[in-house]
């Protein structure tokens, strides 16, 4: 037979723009790839079985499920995880994502568990977005209505994601990106 | 300025690393470890007559198996009846591993452990377990029938007979004007935090010590009981609950058995172990609530005053009790409300179903109570024609009725005595916030569209921060940071930012250089947990205390350098300064420094502190009684319980031809006194009513008759999604309690605890048709509306004119 | 809940595919992979070896001609929903696919694989038996066409070979003067339908009603396809009594109850969808005729 019919293989992915390789049994599911081969235990499993959300992940800039997706098959994919969102400042810190900040400014999380597929699909969807107009009910319904949260009721959510709407609108117009807070003064907490 | 922070809406400190995917939870602990995986019984009832676990010997990558069998000394003993109560005649609860008889689908049989995950699975999924069913018991009727028994030796099913009294209800009853009597459900629903609950493990040989991550409400005691199972001594054994991914109760319970057998494990392995609870054995291992059977008889005079009330509820605890009747009472307690109940009689009988165990789930009886006592209010209200708001304005106790005794006893063991409240101005302003008195007009615009709106409202009464104690620590570091610990847990209720409120407002010190360490037992061995809306009540004046000590030494040292009266100091921005007196100050930091006497100077500081640095011979460096260091634990321990109270108000609209429900409105007014951060606060608001609207429109754990879940997935268990949650109003009113020095209640659980209530009696209301059971879904409401047997309002007949 | 063990193939064409599928026992084909998976960490499903299509080049293109669209095997769910060519000719597909789940389930989920999977509960198949589609399947023998009766079987039960890949399914063009709709009730927005409903309505040069067909989500077995014109033939379009199809098409379904419906509930939304479907329906097949 030519097809090669494996029960290992060596997955070779691009990782929050870092190339990245793991040796795994084809079974492993994509978000056990990141959290236990790869290391990055940002992405958070809440069902295995595609329904909570948690396990979003960027593939190729479109969220997925990474329960549902087996690792061999993200083979020369480019994959953005939570870790990923914040983009260096060139300084040693990092500049957040307007999402991260929005969810910060508007306490849209609790516990923090479910946190990670929002932001990720959240980010995904409102860039996007034509950032001209404002965002309507509809859309934020579409953002954030495929994740579940426990300890939110979501309320804080859909405020956050009209905040971060509305920073992006506001980035893209004075095309100066998006506001620089450093991910070091907020991990100073506290600030106001 | 930075020090004045008790009271403001501060962004969470958590946050920075939970937004930014360096939060750590228990299963991105211990990258090398073990996994262990469970074989869990299929059967709801069973005996055990056989494991055979030879078939996953030659499964590459396992490394142990155990069952019962493996286990030793008190590890092979019940595990403990956490909280033992007199009226608890036939407490039982089950193994680690099960002993002979598995009493509910889920329960632990054997336990496997392997290189990961996958394997473990592969493993358990090759032993075969072989039993004999027995007959199953589901539900709080099948049970109170007792037709089959959960335990042999308990025919009745009957756990405990919970029973309080206030006076001689059957005369009441017979000399009130008017009686009602009448019986109603509340289903099931769970916790379901998105993280399950997890176990890792590490046994160091060399110096004989465990360090044990889990997922806990309550570290200090899973520590405590791990040391008695395991037979460690405590000081072998710390516990860590890392960041939680929420709990709301499930995680109280404990030690579940994997918090058990993960380190029994890794201490005879000498390999790092670790169990993450998947989604599938979250809905069939861990806790349930809400299920009761409710009868209720009320007397009442005219006006719809209750003259007298007599509740008797049957409420399901599943196949055992471990954490006691603690819901059951209540229920009980907690049902009187915000109302004067002149004579009030009630009896709680626990009762044992073939089903996973019920333990509090956030509001804990309360939500039940509420249904019990404010449908009773609709009740009346619609037996006399008089406005539902109106009946229960009557009831209310006023505001110079305090503190106002109930004569019952609550679960701490102490008297329900209500500390603080205004109820009546809470009730006006829910009618203000909901536009309670303009739904007429709602109503009739909502018929020209088609559909049938209906508004109901909820009060309830909550006990919070119960006792016995929880404690605070204080630090103050020569660098000029704060460090502050608790022993509670942590779930995601922001304390590492209240708290550091809290220490920042009471030290004067920004809250950039205050730590929070909570649920840590290396670094705070006592505490009790976090559950009964208890943490900000309790480590909140706890830690209020130490920083307080904290303060007065910092104030006698630097009086001693400054040359002043401590009373002429003030400390702001961490600075101690002579009150009107610019440049005689100097800095906590400096003050910490100096209030340790040291010999080596190690760094630039500490020179300040050297014994040649100082001049001050005629005293010792430590003065008797004192202590080195700018450090103060204190406790806080209340007489009794604290009191928030609140009023939810919901708008429905219903179309008629598909039964679907829409809340169109949802209005809170939440009194939990002073607030230490009220944007904590609302999220805890609207997440406690995101769960009353869950549990009254969406969720239910359907057992069949044999016991199998038949929804044990997020595809069938209707947790809400964002679409689902109404968006909500929040009012607030604050009456501090005078019990504690921040005159704080608690405010963790509210929001859930009149979701059920309030829309019942807001679909009631659209529909005419009497609401006895909730949740309730469309299937099952036009079930109800095509049910011959189904009851009419007199409401519905009063405004359709039938006969009027 | 982690996959029990199985072997993994990605074939570069669809004869490699064949060749594996022939090659294994208990083979299984991957594509989305969004009901799939699910099974596999339940341990509902164990197949020994999977053949995962989407290393397969051209299978995830769509063609839009006058006569119909065709999706390939590996076009997602959301790929089909903006699709404005498809949309066109079968306005259909697009409305139907809003009403799949959620989009991070859209982005990977394929349409044809979710015909393949034939649950009952899947909007595609029973759009595929309202447009009167078919599927093409490649197999050791050779290619064939399969319309929609002969591919459903039972739920999640289809008629084809385990040695076969469906590469493709065509939904014919809706026919001139008819319009659809699309319409489902859900528990929870993006669950799987408690009862959906699509509706074709075709008129007559006139504007009277000439034929109304109707096929629904979460009702019965297999989908199927109910003509409800008696209620409504010749009916002036906006004299039209929805309300009797709906009545007629109560009378036409057999559905189960289950945990979020009884099946005199689901029979209920039956009669209500249809009717608000069907409205809609009629306005489009109005603005599609020419006055």
């Amino acid at each position: 037979m030519t097809v090669s019919v494996d029960t290992e293989r060596t997955v070779r992915l691009t990782v929050n723009g870092v190339p990245r390789e793991a040796t795994v049994p084809v079974r492993r599911l994509l978000s056990d790839a990141l959290r236990h081969d790869l290391g990055l235990t940002g992405t958070h499993v809440g069902c295995e079985h595609g329904v909570c959300g948690a396990c979003t992940v960027l593939v190729d800039g479109a969220p997925v499920r990474s329960c549902l997706v087996l690792a061999v098959q993200v083979e020369g994919a480019s994959v953005t995880t939570v870790e990923g969102l914040a983009r260096d400042d060139g300084r040693g810190g990092q500049v957040l994502h307007p999402v991260q900040e929005a969810f910060r400014e508007c306490h849209a999380l609790q516990c923090g568990f479910c946190t990670p597929g929002f932001l990720v699909t959240i980010a995904a969807g409102l860039e996007a977005r034509d950032a001209a107009g404002e965002i309507t009910d509809e859309e934020v319904y579409d953002l954030v209505g495929g994740n579940l949260c426990r300890c939110t009721g979501y309320a804080n959510i859909k405020k956050a994601v009209r905040h971060a709407a509305a920073t992006m609108a506001i980035s893209a117009e004075t095309a100066a990106g998006p506001p620089a807070i450093s991910a070091e003064t907020a991990a100073e907490g506290g600030e106001r | 300025m930075t020090t004045k922070l008790f009271g403001e809406p501060v962004r969470r400190r958590e946050d920075a690393r939970l937004i930014t995917g360096r939060g750590r939870y228990l299963d991105d602990i211990g990258a090398g470890a073990l996994a262990a995986a469970f074989v869990r019984s299929p059967h709801a009832h069973a005996r055990i007559v056989d494991v055979d676990v030879d078939a996953a010997l030659d499964v590459e990558g396992l490394v142990a198996i155990y069952t019962y069998e493996d286990l030793t000394g008190p590890l092979a003993e019940p595990l403990p009846v956490l909280i033992p109560h007199p009226q608890l005649h036939a407490p039982r609860t089950g193994y680690p591993l099960a002993n002979g008889e598995v009493n509910h689908v889920g329960e632990p049989v054997v336990m496997v452990v392997a290189t990961d995950r996958y394997v473990a699975e592969d493993a358990a999924e090759r032993i075969a377990v072989t039993y004999e069913e027995l007959p199953v018991v589901v539900g709080v009727d099948a049970s109170r029938a007792a037709q089959h028994a959960v335990h042999e030796e308990i025919p009745d099913n009957v756990a405990a007979r919970h029973h309080q009294e206030t006076g001689d209800v059957e005369p009441a009853l017979a000399a009130a004007p008017h009686t009602l009597s009448f019986t109603q459900y509340v289903e099931r629903s769970a916790c379901m935090p998105l993280e399950g609950k997890g176990v890792h493990a590490r046994w160091d040989a060399d110096d004989r010590s465990l360090r044990v991550h889990t997922s806990t409400q309550a570290s200090t005691s899973v520590r405590a009981a791990i040391a008695a199972k395991l037979q460690l001594s405590l000081d072998e054994v710390e516990v860590i609950a890392p960041d939680v991914g929420g709990g709301f109760g499930v995680k109280i319970v404990h030690p579940w058995p994997e918090e058990l057998l993960v380190p029994m494990a890794a201490i005879a392995l000498g390999r790092e172990v670790k169990w993450a609870e998947d989604r599938r054995e979250h809905f069939i291992s861990s806790a349930h609530e809400r299920q009761q059977r409710q009868e209720v008889s009320v007397g009442f005079d005219d006006d719809g005053r209750i003259t007298a009330l007599d509740v008797h509820i049957w409420h399901d605890n599943g196949a055992y009790t471990p954490y006691g009747i603690i819901v059951p009472i209540v229920t009980a307690t907690q049902l009187v409300g915000p109302y004067v109940i002149p004579v009030y009689r009630v009896v709680v009988e626990s009762v044992y179903t073939n089903t996973v165990i019920v333990t509090p789930y956030r509001g804990a009886g309360r939500p039940q109570g509420c249904f019990a006592m404010e449908r009773t209010m609709d009740r009346i209200a619609d037996a006399l024609g008089l406005d539902r708001a109106v009946v229960r304005e009557r009831n209310l106790i006023q505001p110079d009725q305090f503190p106002y005794d109930h004569h019952l006893t609550f679960q701490d063991g102490r008297p329900v005595i209500y500390d603080s409240g205004d109820y009546p101005a809470l009730l006006e302003k829910l009618k203000a916030l909901v536009g309670w008195d303009g739904v007429g007009a709602l109503r009739d615009d909502a018929e020209a569209r088609g559909k049938l709106l209906g508004a109901g409202m909820a009060l309830y009464v909550e006990g919070t921060g119960p006792g016995p104690y929880e404690g605070g620590h204080v630090q103050v570091l020569g660098s000029g940071k704060v460090l502050v610990s608790t022993g509670l847990t942590t779930q995601g209720q922001g304390h590492e930012t209240s708290f550091a409120q809290i220490v920042a407002s009471e030290l004067g010190v920004p809250i950039e250089d205050v730590e929070v360490t909570t649920g840590d037992t290396r670094r705070f061995p006592y505490a009790v947990g976090t559950f009964a809306s208890r943490a900000a009540v309790m480590s909140g004046n706890a830690i209020a205390l130490a920083a307080r000590g904290v303060r007065e030494k910092a104030l006698r040292i630097a009086a001693d350098v400054l040359e002043a009266d401590p009373g002429d100091l003030q400390i702001e921005d961490g600075v101690v300064q002579v009150r009107g007196t610019p440049g005689a100050s100097i800095p906590l930091r400096t003050v910490a420094v100096l209030s340790n006497p040291l010999r080596y100077a190690f760094d630039e500081a500490a020179k300040q502190a050297t014994q040649f640095a100082t001049h001050d011979d005629t005293k010792p460096p430590v003065a008797p009684g004192d202590a080195p260091g700018l450090e103060h634990r204190d406790y806080y321990s209340p007489l009794r319980s604290t009191f928030a109270s609140g009023a939810h108000a919901a708008v429905v609209e219903i179309d008629p031809a598909t039964w679907e429900i829409d809340v169109v409105n949802y209005a809170v007014v939440h009194d939990c006194g002073n607030v230490v951060n009220p944007m904590i606060v609302e999220g805890q608001v609207h997440g406690g009513v995101a769960q009353g609207v869950g549990g009254a429109l969406y969720e239910r754990m359907a057992y069949d008759a044999d016991g199998q879940l038949q929804n044990a997935s997020f595809m069938d268990f209707l947790m809400p999604y964002a679409s689902e949650v109404p968006d909500i109003v929040i009012d607030h009113q604050q009456t501090p309690s005078p019990l504690n020095p921040l005159g704080i209640k608690g405010a963790g659980e509210a929001g859930v605890i009149p979701g059920s209530a309030a829309l019942a009696s807001a679909i009631e209301d659209a529909v005419g048709r009497r609401i006895t059971s909730m949740p309730i879904s469309p299937t099952e409401l036009y079930d109800l509306m095509r049910s011959e047997t189904a009851e009419r309002t007199a409401a519905l007949d009063r405004r359709t004119g039938v006969g009027a | 809940m982690k996959p029990a063990p199985f072997r993994y193939a990605d074939p570069r064409s669809v004869p490699e595919a064949l060749e594996v599928l022939a090659a294994e026992e208990g083979a299984k084909v991957l594509a989305g992979g969004q009901s799939l998976l699910p099974l596999l960490s339940m341990r509902l499903a164990a197949p020994a070896t999977l053949v995962d299509l989407n290393r397969v080049p051209g299978l995830d293109t769509v063609e839009v001609t006058g006569d119909g669209v065709r999706v390939g095997a590996l076009v997602r769910h959301a790929g089909l929903l903006t699709h404005g060519g498809a949309a066109r000719v079968q306005p259909l597909l697009a409305r139907a696919t809003a009403n799949v789940a959620h989009p991070a389930i859209r982005n990977r989920g394929t349409t044809v694989g979710s015909i393949a999977h034939a649950d009952p509960a899947g909007e595609m198949t029973s759009v595929l038996a309202l447009t009167g589609g078919s599927v093409t399947v490649a197999s050791p023998s050779g290619e064939r066409v399969v319309g929609w009766r002969d591919l459903f079987v039972g739920p999640l039960e289809t008629s084809l070979p385990a040695a076969s890949v469906v590469t493709s399914a065509f939904f014919p063009a809706l026919p001139p003067r008819s319009g659809t709709a699309f319409a489902e009730v859900a528990r929870r927005r993006g669950d799987y339908a408690v009862c959906g409903a699509g509706v074709v309505v075709t008129l007559d040069e006139d504007r009277r009603v000439a034929a109304v067909r109707a096929s629904y989500v979460s009702v019965g077995l297999t989908p199927e396809v109910h003509d409800l014109t008696d209620a409504v033939a010749g009916s002036p379009v906006e004299k039209a009594d929805w309300a009797a199809a709906g009545a007629l098409a109560r009378t036409l379904v057999e559905p189960d109850g289950d945990l979020h419906a009884s099946a005199d509930y689901r029979r209920l939304l039956v009669g209500v969808l249809t009717e608000r479907t069907l409205t809609s329906a009629a306005d489009e097949a109005v603005e599609r005729t020419p006055a």
